[in-house]
């Protein structure tokens, strides 16, 4: 009974409760300090650390999340190409590359941060509580990765339903129930990094600039009131 | 024909002392802040130097600026296609080495210290860690007078394929011929910057081509910086935005000269608007480095010709601006007299800054222990100067030695002639013949003259009426503003 609410108050309301925060605040902190909106770059402070840190992390996290966007959104893609074991090995063992790409960067970031003194000086308390939580995200990934294999199938057949469940505003949670503890860890942590996510430096990924492949190359722009001026 | 208005600048280097007295108008105006300490919007480089940030002109590490394979425009840096990969890490980002760390001292100490058998000493307190320095490596203006080391002016970047000859001319540290450059952002006509910016945080104002850096806007992909060929933006590593030189925009909306402008001590500085035709800026970018000084003039239209007239009129320029564009000192020093050049027009952002290169005449000689000053090699030949005219030629022309030689010559005949004029050991054939070498007429000459050496504030700077009706970013109550922070914002600038 008891592990059964506490499923219900994990996997039934907290993925709510994150998402609203995540929802009202995002948007409220857009529209009343923009400013803050930045991805307050270090590597003015210090260049050469950087690359390591950040490149690695950033090609790692970005492939393995749009693993987990296409695992959700095209559950049956996903299993009609494991149905081969070779193209399920492929699967498997690049999603494990690129964790392990992404948790390399991590901990240089981590490191770097911590032992550069200019950066550290530019790091907040709020920076390192998204590093505690993305490593604790990324390593239980992994563990996941390494121990309970063909995630990529049971995330098509257990987990996507459940966020489609989510998402239609009947949770079932029943999904989840059986599965294993570090599986329920690593979704928890996911929807607590959601909910910080709008207090944090992890607004950058909303405001990346897509409009400037297509925009025109120089900006303009007028106070005047030209067609005025014109009649004038 | 698209007429736009632009306001252009002039900085007369024979005229510049290199007091630094611009630099800190700026700086106490808008560069006191927490993560701007470094930020330089004006500074004044000593030439032959290695400027700032430390060899800012070398594009080979910097990557600023344009580069054409003759139709079309890249950025060399980062443009639309290599943003993606170089967004999580800019190759090209300059760091704080490449300025320096800004730092106070601990004066404190010089009143806190136990009596001892020593004078108390304030060491240095970087600005950023707020730790002790132990060596201070570099500073603003490290380099001023060349710091007392030839080395800086061997490593200026402009030395490159200099003769032999013409570097030991350079470098003997006794003769060397120094001059200063100030500079500030050159609002140009084709911004390496706000082509670059991801986010379009970075724009040209349309009423007067003001580049500025909505700090709304910025998300710190920090593209603009190794973009700017000038390096005139700055990171500022407190907020996580960049910044630039704004021009003074809330000055020069009330009708006063830009800070830098109006405290020069040498009176160097001019500003006015000229009108420019937008359409043909695309094709003269693409040209080759020798002709860009004159495809950059040409751009520039005779404001009181009734064609560009009418034309300014259909683009929404109102009746004010056009008639400031007729009076400006710009226009006459870079079209009429075509003696202010762009300083290194080949990056091609055609910088809106135009410079009147220096003379350095050699005016006394060392003859053993005598020291003799000498009349005649005030007005000696061009092709004498100091630096050589191909140092010159590099800075200011792109290489087109003819266009430089051309505003030297007539530099120095003004002076054979006001010579003449004034003090008479010139006769006035003599005069003449200079002048009619140098395309100049006496009408000229005398014009060429005042506006230098005689002119007002409001000669010097005869700025665009900003049309406040028509909403300017200023036109918020000042009352709003009251107790938010610097530029631009409602709320004090802070990080998260
Ligand atoms: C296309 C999407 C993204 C872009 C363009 C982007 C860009 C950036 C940039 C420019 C920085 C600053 C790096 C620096 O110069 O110091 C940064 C930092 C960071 N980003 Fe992203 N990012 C993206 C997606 C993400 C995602 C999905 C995450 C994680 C969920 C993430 C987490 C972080 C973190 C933790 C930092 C701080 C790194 C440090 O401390 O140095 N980013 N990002
Ligand atoms: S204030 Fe004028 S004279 Fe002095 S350094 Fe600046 S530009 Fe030169």
């Amino acid at each position: 009974m008891n592990s059964i609410m506490n499923d219900y108050l994990f996997f039934g309301v907290l993925p709510y409760v994150s998402l609203a925060i995540f929802f009202l605040v995002t948007i409220s902190r857009y529209r009343q300090q923009t400013f803050t909106y930045s991805s307050l770059s270090s590597q003015f402070l210090e260049n050469k650390q950087h690359f390591w840190g950040s490149v690695p992390f950033h090609y790692g996290i970005l492939i393995v999340l749009a693993g987990h966007l296409i695992g959700f959104l095209f559950p049956s893609w996903i299993l009609s190409w494991n149905a081969a074991p070779v193209r399920l090995a492929f699967l498997e063992i690049s999603g494990l590359a690129f964790g392990i790409l992404t948790l390399v960067g991590l901990l240089v970031i981590v490191v770097r941060r911590w032992m550069n003194i200019k950066v550290r000086r530019v790091t907040t308390i709020s920076d390192w509580l998204v590093y505690a939580l993305l490593i604790l995200q990324v390593s239980t990934g992994l563990a996941i990765a390494v121990h309970l294999g063909w995630g990529s199938s049971w995330f098509a057949t257990s987990l996507a339903p459940w966020l489609w469940s989510l998402l239609h505003l009947s949770p079932e949670v029943s999904f989840i129930g059986p599965l294993p503890l570090l599986v329920k860890l690593h979704i928890i942590n996911a929807f607590v990094l959601i909910g910080f996510f709008p207090f944090t430096r992890l607004v950058h990924v909303l405001v990346v600039p897509n409009p400037y492949l297509w925009r025109k190359t120089q900006v303009v722009r007028w106070n005047w009131d030209r067609e005025r001026l014109r009649q004038s | 024909m698209d007429v736009r208005s632009q306001i252009g600048m002039v900085f007369h280097l024979d005229k510049c002392i290199g007091c630094h007295t611009c630099s800190v108008a700026c700086k106490n105006v808008w560069t006191d802040r927490e993560g701007t300490e470094y930020m330089w919007w004006n500074n004044v480089e000593t030439k032959p130097g290695t400027g700032f940030p430390t060899r800012w002109e070398d594009q080979e590490q910097y990557k600023g600026g344009w580069v054409t394979d003759g139709e079309d425009l890249k950025l060399r840096s980062t443009g639309k296609a290599r943003i993606i990969p170089n967004i999580f890490h800019n190759p090209a980002q300059p760091s704080l080495d490449d300025y320096y760390e800004p730092w106070t001292y601990d004066f404190q100490h010089l009143f806190d210290a136990p009596e001892g058998d020593d004078q108390p000493t304030a060491i240095p307190i970087s600005k950023i860690t707020g730790e002790p320095i132990e060596k201070i490596e570099a500073g603003p203006n490290w380099d001023d007078d060349l710091g007392g080391s030839p080395i800086y002016a061997a490593n200026d970047p402009n030395m490159e394929g200099l003769t032999e000859a013409q570097r030991k001319q350079m470098l003997e540290i006794e003769r060397v011929a120094m001059f200063y450059v100030p500079r500030i952002c050159n609002h140009c006509l084709n911004p390496a910057c706000v082509a670059a910016c991801p986010s379009g945080a970075l724009y040209k104002r349309g009423e007067d081509g003001v580049v500025l850096l909505s700090q709304e806007r910025c998300r710190a992909w920090r593209a603009c910086i190794p973009a700017c060929p000038y390096k005139k933006t700055y990171f500022n590593w407190s907020t996580g935005k960049s910044e630039k030189c704004i021009l003074c925009y809330p000055r020069l909306e009330t009708g006063q000269a830009p800070a830098c402008f109006h405290s020069c001590v040498g009176r160097i500085r001019y500003l006015g608007n000229v009108l420019y035709d937008m359409d043909k800026v695309r094709e003269a970018a693409n040209l080759p480095d020798e002709q860009l000084v004159q495809a950059q003039r040409d751009l520039i239209l005779d404001p009181t010709d009734p064609e560009v007239i009418e034309a300014a009129r259909r683009g929404g320029i109102p009746e004010g601006v056009i008639e400031t564009a007729a009076r400006s000192p710009v226009y006459k020093y870079v079209k009429e007299w075509e003696i202010a050049l762009p300083l290194h027009v080949e990056y091609r952002t055609f910088p809106m800054l135009f410079y009147v290169p220096p003379l350095l005449p050699v005016m006394s000689e060392t003859q053993g222990d005598v020291v003799r000053n000498s009349v005649d090699a005030l007005f000696g030949d061009v092709e004498d100067a100091r630096p050589p005219l191909e140092y010159l030629g590099k800075l200011f022309a792109a290489g087109n030695l003819g266009k430089l030689r051309y505003a030297i010559k007539k530099e120095l005949a003004v002076k054979i002639w006001r010579r003449h004029v004034t003090v008479g050991d010139i006769d006035e054939e003599q005069a003449k013949r200079a002048l009619v070498e140098a395309d100049c007429s006496p009408e000229e000459a005398d014009d060429i003259f005042r506006l230098t050496a005689l002119s007002t504030f409001k000669e010097r700077f005869v700025i665009p009426p900003a049309q406040r009706e028509m909403a300017m970013e200023m036109l918020v109550d000042p009352q709003e503003l009251k107790a938010a922070a610097g530029f631009g914002f409602r709320s004090a600038p802070r990080r998260s």
